[in-house]
């Protein structure tokens, strides 16, 4: 069950709009490598995960991807706000402006619409936590390419800490990863895929610390 | 989970829907009295059960784990989708 709290995770105060840079910058609400994608990606895995940690991370991860996604249309909303007609059209933002006017709607940065193929959910933990590293730095590939076409410091500064989470959370997909393995055969990680060729698995996890 | 767990656990369910529920009538009813009225009311019936609830059964956020034995308890299942209730 989740709640809403009426405010984001790092402020957004965009005070110039730019038409242009809302197109780039919207690939990371629903893109290949954006929020959304994030989000479900984590959501949806966490219920082929047999251990503790795992379940927590892409739990909590999962979670906090959603506030990142309000983040992004949060700066997309201000980069556009009060534009005229003939500055967007002006600006490669026009087809956009046609079927959205200024809504926010997901899809990349070249136009491409979200859809589920931007991430995948296998069942397996291992392969799903390989998924999420690479989600991770993908992602945080795509800030850097945004960072530098970027020079208002309004908006650097919004992007620089999603680009910062990203690799905290690349961090703890790593750890993540390193626990599934502990459970495993040390000689052979893929021996089976832990959720589905020993369902009976009793030890989820440790309950104590040492 | 134990009787007092499952009947602390009901009487959150039922809060909890009852504020989503009147959430959204109020937000299209906002000058409405009674049913602000009634949101104070189920808001301080949830409060009550959570604060019983995590106290004597285990978190339900992250914010109220008790960490007693140094241990993280918010990792520990059974998860919502695993039927543990």
């Amino acid at each position: 069950m989740w709640r809403y709290e009426k405010r984001l995770q790092h402020p957004v105060n965009i005070t110039t709009p730019n038409p242009q840079l809302a197109q780039f910058i919207a690939s990371q609400y629903g893109g290949p490598d954006g929020e959304i994608a994030a989000s479900m990606r984590y959501l949806s895995q966490r219920y082929a995960m047999p251990y503790d940690i795992g379940k927590a991370v892409l739990t909590d991860v999962g979670t906090e991807e959603l506030a990142h996604m309000e983040m992004i249309a949060a700066i997309i909303h201000q980069l556009t706000k009060g534009l005229t007609a003939e500055q967007i059209a002006a600006s490669g933002l026009g087809p956009y402006y046609i079927d959205h006017t200024n809504g926010i709607w997901p899809q990349a940065a070249g136009g491409v619409p979200f859809n589920a193929c931007e991430f995948q959910s296998k069942g397996d933990p291992i392969t799903d936590l390989f998924e999420c590293l690479a989600a991770e730095q993908k992602a945080r590939t795509t800030y850097d390419n945004i960072l530098r076409v970027v020079s208002d410091p309004e908006v650097c500064d919004p992007i620089r800490f999603l680009r910062e989470r990203e690799i905290v959370h690349f961090q703890r997909f790593g750890e993540a990863l390193r626990s599934v393995q502990d459970h495993l055969d040390s000689r052979n990680f893929y021996a089976l895929n832990p959720a589905f060729d020993n369902p009976a698995l009793t030890d989820t996890g440790t309950a104590a610390c040492a | 989970m134990n009787e007092n767990c499952l009947q602390l656990l009901n009487v959150i369910d039922q809060a909890s829907f009852a504020m989503d529920d009147v959430l959204l009538f109020l937000d299209t009813h906002p000058c409405d009295q009674q049913a602000f009225n009634y949101y104070q009311n189920v808001a301080r019936t949830r409060r009550e059960a959570m604060d019983a609830y995590q106290s004597a059964c285990g978190p339900l956020t992250a914010e109220t784990v008790n960490s007693a034995g140094g241990y993280w308890s918010w990792i520990q299942g059974p998860w919502p989708w695993e039927g543990g209730r």
